[in-house]
């Protein structure tokens, strides 16, 4: 690895918690971005030269934190300094400061940092694009090519984004149990939608990396919080689920379903790690619905073929789910389990209640048109498969759907010859 | 005499790695251990998931504490390790050298062995 790589490498691990430390410095997110920024400006060309430092986090906490207060001091900003023992302390002493920073902020200053991007009057898209912004320090280029939409939108996007944070109240106070507890929460659902965001990708190969930046987050996220069941249990799901990127598609781009994916090509690095946290989250029995949701990816990781897949089981699981979250989605997923156990009539039984609740939902259609197949019942099913095709997300939803509305003619024509 | 070679590195750094950057340090690292396992000297290597993946069994109380996570909460984690065949400290060193040149960064720890079971295992 060449030594550009690798300070890159080092840069990026350390940035959560060096902009995390900075923010809590200067209480204020240009301030600690920019820091940031200068601080690895510095380290380009003194890394190379003297190598690397001891502990590259600490070392751009300090030169970063020294770098803006130089900049505030030539901008004759005196009133904006932090207190006086903040900044009695500008020797280069990396060590003691090494020292001081040890562990105990960093938790609380991550936690801060991402928790700030998932302020509630923010809308999904702006939540994520600014954890990809502030948290991973994707640019803006490459956030804006995941969503398919211009820099410059993007750019504004998230420039809207920050004034709202702004304006809200940033808790700097080291928070008690209750508000640690709920701002990891409010977390964990915005890592969660990080990766929803890459998983719902197709072709996009800048949108799938989010997959990968999600799975960063969360074990960053578990590192910090080491005996937390609910982040165990998100970091399992995540990357048992990403775990079948490869397997998702086939060929052609189109959707490759569950039962019909090559195993071989799951990740098993992947499933390894996803498995041994959900072992370690269920010892400590305080289920949730990450660790539900990560065991039921477990039993599909768990099944070397389609049919050892344990579907009463799964089926079990969606029933507690469905006591945490009351979600047609998940009554929606469970179905997929009860066609398995008690056949496509039963499954359709249980989600034709949902219709209302589901009447703009894709999948809803896609699985209600694939029992009504099942069940021989072939004018119903093009219909559900007509209204999914209207609703699909991506080409690739499209194409699968119309897969089965091709397969549902063929039989038609062999049926009238 | 065997030597283990301990991987030491700072985890967040390491699964920091694209894909790509991964599989391009295993490729060079690949190359190194082809070389051992050649000259007869490559024993059991083995590379190990993140430490939030581990649990710790405290031995401190009775009966024992199950604990979420490392031994140790340091900077650079125990990454995996080797174990070689080799004349002596010397050379387990040059061996440490060459995996150092391939994957930077780190630090490799050189500890002799001193109770070595290989793979007992049925069929392994």
């Amino acid at each position: 690895m060449t030594d550009i790589t690798w300070i890159r490498a080092s840069v990026t691990a350390a940035r959560p918690r060096a902009v995390g430390a900075l923010l809590r410095y200067f209480r204020d997110l240009d301030t600690a971005e920019e820091a940031f920024q200068e601080a690895c400006l510095r380290a380009l060309k003194s890394w190379p030269q003297n190598g690397p430092p001891r502990d590259p986090t600490a070392w751009l906490i300090l030169v970063g934190r020294n770098a803006a207060l130089d900049g505030l001091r030539r901008q004759g900003k005196q009133e904006a300094l932090p207190p006086d023992e903040v900044i009695s302390d500008l020797d280069d002493a990396e060590v003691p400061m090494a020292e001081r920073l040890d562990g105990s902020h960093y938790r609380d200053d991550v936690l801060r940092l991402l928790f700030i991007c998932c302020h509630p009057e923010l809308p999904d898209t702006q939540q994520i694009a600014l954890a990809l912004r502030i948290v991973s320090g994707l640019s803006v280029k490459q956030i804006a090519r995941a969503f398919l939409v211009s820099e410059a939108a993007m750019e504004q996007r998230i420039t809207r984004a920050k004034a709202r944070i702004a304006r809200a109240d940033i808790p700097f106070e080291t928070p008690g149990a209750a508000d640690r507890a709920e701002r990891l929460a409010a977390v964990a659902a915005m890592i969660y939608l990080v990766f929803n965001e890459g998983y719902s990708a197709d072709d996009n190969s800048a949108r799938a990396h989010l997959c990968e930046e999600a799975i960063r987050l969360a074990r960053l996220l578990l590192r910090l919080f080491q005996t937390e069941p609910e982040i165990m249990g998100l970091t399992a799901l995540l990357l048992l689920q990403h775990a079948r990127a490869a397997a998702r598609l086939d060929a052609e781009g189109e959707i490759v379903l569950i039962e019909d994916q090559d195993r071989g090509l799951w990740d098993g690095k992947l499933i390894a790690e996803g498995l041994a946290l959900i072992d370690k989250a269920m010892r400590h029995r305080q289920p949730g619905p990450y660790q539900i949701q990560a065991a039921i990816a477990a039993l599909h990781a768990r099944a070397a073929r389609p049919e050892d897949t344990d579907w009463a089981e799964i089926d079990a699981l969606y029933a507690a789910l469905e006591r945490w979250q009351r979600s047609p989605v998940v009554t929606l997923n469970r179905a997929a389990a009860v066609a398995k156990l008690r056949g496509p009539a039963a499954a359709l039984a249980m989600i034709e209640p949902l219709a209302e609740r589901l009447a703009g939902y894709f999948y809803f259609f896609g699985a209600k048109g694939a029992l009504l197949m099942q069940l021989g019942r072939a004018n119903e099913a093009r219909a559900a498969f007509d209204q999914a095709i209207a609703l699909a997300n991506t080409p690739a939803e499209a194409a699968h759907i119309r897969r089965h509305l091709d397969r549902l003619a063929r039989e038609n024509a062999s049926v009238s010859r | 005499m065997l030597y283990t070679i301990l991987c030491y590195n700072d985890e967040d750094v390491v699964w920091s790695w694209s894909k790509e950057e991964d599989a391009a340090v295993m490729a060079r690292l690949t190359a190194v251990q082809d070389r051992l396992v050649k000259a007869g000297k490559m024993g059991p290597s083995l590379r190990l998931l993140p430490t939030t993946a581990a649990t710790t069994l405290r031995k401190t109380e009775d009966p024992p504490l199950v604990i979420d996570g490392p031994f140790a909460e340091t900077k650079e984690q125990l990454l995996g390790f080797y174990v070689v065949d080799v004349a002596g400290l010397d050379e387990a060193l040059d061996i440490a050298r060459e995996l150092a040149a391939a994957n930077p960064g780190g630090a490799y720890e050189v500890r002799p062995v001193a109770v070595y079971h290989p793979d007992r295992r049925a069929g392994a």
